[in-house]
């Protein structure tokens, strides 16, 4: 360390400028400062999983998953099971009408519409259409649908269906915008026509992005209360046919449940949002297990 | 034109028919290009002949390209103009001269990858054994199967070497054995003993120079008949310029290979032919086109160049 004490010109002002106390003071409260605001941003989410864990584990077992709704609200007993199957099969539902509609508009807009007035058009429209409050789709779905055909599964997946549309292309015109174009450069210069090279080279190389923003489509739609109120109705059995009958969701019964001075119903609203969180939890890990091995077998 | 339907052939070199179509054809003919050129060419042309019969054998038809009168617009603005020349079997072809004079704008109209950019528009004509490819029922897919392109950047696909190299076969529905055409291109290559042990590894994990050479590769893959390379070389080390160059001296006897380059070393030492394009400033809008200036064979164009420009652009005093 004694070069530090040969005081060159050039010496002190470069440790004048990397040692001086106001840097270090200022470096310090900066690091603590982001450090601070992340714990500030853990502890809303670290108490809602644990207050949900805390008041909704009790309510699980066997008899939660697979039994019906039971018929008096105020008294413990039944299960959720119904409004489990409705919650998988009405956001499957809207998954299948709209994963693959909002990824071929994205492709279109991004590889095909550019900068052409259409384009942008829709481009603009998909940013307006993320911004409707769901409950204006519910109402939407309920004129055109439910008032011709009645209450049923699949209303319900229509209605969630056009909440996930915008989301999915969005993001997925944002994934296929990072696609370097020297690939798609390279594809065309092996003789590889423009659509094959979409399927073959653009889609895989971005399946990884494509699949998280299909996920926080898919999430968001899982915990959608307000579309399905209107579109659903509100069964108490099960029912597996999403064409035909009544059906109900884990967020309708949060909301139905929640609402009631008794203590089993509001029991069953914390016992729904624990399944709710943890199903979401789960497709989200399924989501990025089935993406990291794509990508291994790509980037390996 | 009434002569140059093959301008090698007869004896003048190509310069001088090049020049003097330039001279009839040219919208602005206050260049001074046509007679500073045609002069010296007659003592050029003699070697040029010896030189191309060397390196293409015979004298049977062995042009592949044959550029006439082609002029590459980028909207309003005119990038190159009145290119005329032809490309050789079997030969390595350079395109050489400074930032911007549109040797790589000149290379992409072999592939009409320039159709990839909106505002591109191509006049005049691409000949290739005869087909002019800006007719407009040549299919540009079908052009590209014909004749590959190297990048500058090497661009792998992000997906594992085998996959990279079966891209090109698998699209164009090949029915031979996949594992003996992936072979046959990383040996051609020469790149089979480095990656034969990781084939199903991503082509990521490879180094600049391999992935390069993965680009060739994968591009003959396909069996082309020309191989186009666009700066191959520049973002790779010495070392791995040289296996590049090396393995364009090995494709040579297989494929007819255009290469642009900015290192004019690269272009004396690989190049058969050479073709140094420059810029010239339009008077009106301050806009630069680049033009072929002259085309010769490499040896005349590095040590007897028939135009001044040449002369000051590989002497170093300009460029």
């Amino acid at each position: 360390m004694t070069d530090l004490f040969l005081e060159s010109e050039a010496e002190r002002l470069l440790l004048d400028a990397t040692t001086s106390r106001s840097r270090r003071v200022k470096n310090r409260l900066a690091s603590i400062w982001m450090l601070g605001s992340l714990v500030v941003a853990l502890i809303p989410l670290t108490l809602v999983i644990g207050y949900v864990l805390f008041k909704g584990a009790g309510e699980l077992s066997l008899a939660w998953f697979t039994e019906d709704l039971p018929s008096i609200t105020r008294k413990p007993g039944g299960g959720m099971g119904p409004a489990i199957v409705g919650t998988l099969l009405i956001t499957a539902g809207a998954a299948i009408l709209s994963v693959p509609l909002g990824i071929l508009g994205a492709v279109y807009l991004h590889e095909y519409g550019g900068k052409t007035y259409t384009a942008r058009l829709v481009r603009f429209m998909a940013d307006v259409m993320t911004g409707v409050p769901s409950i204006v789709m519910g109402l939407f779905i309920y004129t055109v649908w439910t008032l011709q055909f009645g209450l049923e599964g699949i209303g319900g997946s229509l209605a969630l269906a056009c909440l996930m549309l915008p989301i999915i292309i969005r993001s997925t015109e944002e994934m296929l915008r990072l696609v370097p174009d020297e690939l798609r450069q390279a594809s065309y210069a092996l003789g590889n026509r423009k659509w094959r090279t979409i399927f073959t080279v653009v889609l895989p190389a971005s399946f990884g992005g494509i699949t998280s923003g299909v996920m926080i489509a898919i999430a968001r739609a899982a915990g959608e209360t307000a579309p399905l109120v209107f579109t659903i109705g509100a069964a108490r059995n099960l029912n597996l046919n999403l064409f035909d009958g009544p059906m109900t969701a884990l967020s309708v019964q949060i909301f139905g449940n929640a609402q009631t001075p008794f203590d089993a119903a509001q029991a069953r609203a914390w016992g729904a949002a624990l399944t709710l969180v943890g199903i979401v939890f789960l497709f989200t890990i399924l989501a990025r297990v089935i993406s990291a091995r794509v990508a291994r077998r790509h980037n390996a | 034109m009434p002569d140059d339907e093959q301008p090698y052939r007869p004896s003048p070199s190509p310069v001088t028919d090049e020049d003097t179509t330039n001279a009839e054809d040219s919208p602005m003919p206050s260049e001074t290009l046509p007679t500073t050129s045609v002069t010296p060419t007659a003592a050029a042309a003699p070697v040029a002949t010896q030189v191309a019969d060397a390196a293409s054998g015979a004298s049977a038809p062995n042009v592949v390209f044959e550029a006439r009168d082609l002029n590459v617009f980028y909207g309003a603005f005119k990038a190159v103009r009145d290119v005329n020349l032809s490309i050789h079997q079997h030969e390595i072809t350079a395109f050489i001269g400074p930032s911007g004079c549109g040797k790589s704008t000149v290379l992409r109209c072999f592939d009409r990858m320039n159709d990839l950019i909106e505002s591109a528009r191509v006049e005049g004509q691409v000949l290739y054994h005869g087909v002019n490819l800006y007719d407009p029922r040549i299919d540009p897919v079908e052009v590209r199967k014909r004749v590959g392109m190297v990048f500058q950047k090497p661009n792998p696909f992000p997906k594992s070497i085998y996959d990279n190299i079966a891209f090109g076969p698998r699209i164009s529905g090949s029915k031979e054995n996949l594992d003996d055409v992936v072979e046959k291109a990383l040996r051609q290559a020469a790149l089979w003993d480095e990656v034969k042990d990781r084939l199903k590894k991503s082509a990521m994990g490879l180094s600049g120079g391999q992935q390069q050479r993965l680009c060739i590769a994968r591009a003959i893959a396909v069996e082309p008949e020309v191989i186009l390379m666009d700066e191959p070389c520049s973002a790779l080390d010495p070392i791995a310029t040289a296996r590049i160059e090396d393995l364009m001296q090995e494709l040579k006897s297989e494929y007819t290979i255009l290469i642009v380059t900015h290192n004019m070393q690269q272009a004396a030492r690989v190049s058969d032919r050479t073709a140094f394009f420059t810029t010239e400033v339009n008077p009106e809008s301050d806009t630069r086109t680049g033009l072929l200036v002259e085309f010769d064979s490499t040896n005349t164009i590095f040590s007897a160049p028939s135009d001044d420009r040449t002369e000051n652009y590989v002497t170093g005093r300009f460029g």
